[in-house]
């Protein structure tokens, strides 16, 4: 079940679960470089991750693989008050 | 899923969306203000610092089967996703030994791929079929 969390004015983020954290001891030396932008693959494992989400009148942190055994549409959308 | 924070997802179900669907939105409106999971799924455009329109089918065991990306001026077609969705479910449920060729939608005929269906597609299968009629 997804958990409920209280409204602060910290914008609540979420993010991608289960990647590895950057190595640390060498920031002085190494230039940051972006990761190279791959497109999701068919037939390959959906990224997890969390993300805060306003549903039916309350605001819940929601995990991807909670909803392992359902179908999943998941949607993106430029932004609210546009058309989806 | 947007950049919007969960308040503005609030506003627009409260004011706007749940004046077109009874009950508002049923499903959990998801914020996503630092990009960070469109950009794991590759659909953050970094430059206008939007989501662009990503829609991903994702099965039980939580792996993707399609996808679809378009710019923001142009809207999905909610009815194809549905169509998808429910070839994804009859493909799973026959554990593969069925496939649903173009054009298909529920009540129309599937084919049994195997040996026997190569070079025999045309028999059974005609192009009016990729068609609405």
């Amino acid at each position: 079940m997804p958990e409920e969390f209280k409204a602060g004015c910290a914008r609540p983020t979420g993010g991608p679960v289960g990647k590895e954290p950057a190595p640390a001891g060498k920031e002085e030396t190494t230039v940051v470089k972006e990761d190279k932008k791959v497109m999701i693959q068919v037939g390959k494992k959906a990224p997890d991750f969390t993300a805060p989400a306003y549903h039916q009148g309350k605001f819940v942190n929601i995990q991807l693989s909670e909803y392992l055994g359902k179908w999943v549409l998941l949607c993106f959308y430029p932004g609210d008050f546009t058309f989806v | 899923m947007s950049i919007d924070s969960v308040f503005v997802h609030k506003m627009w179900n409260d004011h706007e969306l749940s004046k077109m669907v009874k009950g508002g939105v049923p499903f959990p409106m998801l914020s996503d203000a630092s990009g960070k999971v469109g950009t794991t799924y590759g659909i953050y455009d970094s430059d206008a610092g939007v989501e662009t329109r990503g829609r991903f089918i994702i099965d039980p065991d939580g792996i993707v089967q399609g996808y679809e990306v378009l710019t923001p001026p142009v809207g999905r077609n909610v009815m194809e996703s549905f169509r998808q969705v429910q070839a994804f479910q009859l493909v799973r449920a026959s554990k593969g030994s069925e496939a649903t060729p173009s054009g298909w939608k529920p009540g129309k005929m599937t084919l049994k791929p195997g040996p026997g269906l190569v070079g025999k597609v045309w028999e059974t299968w005609k192009t009016s079929m990729a068609f609405d009629e």
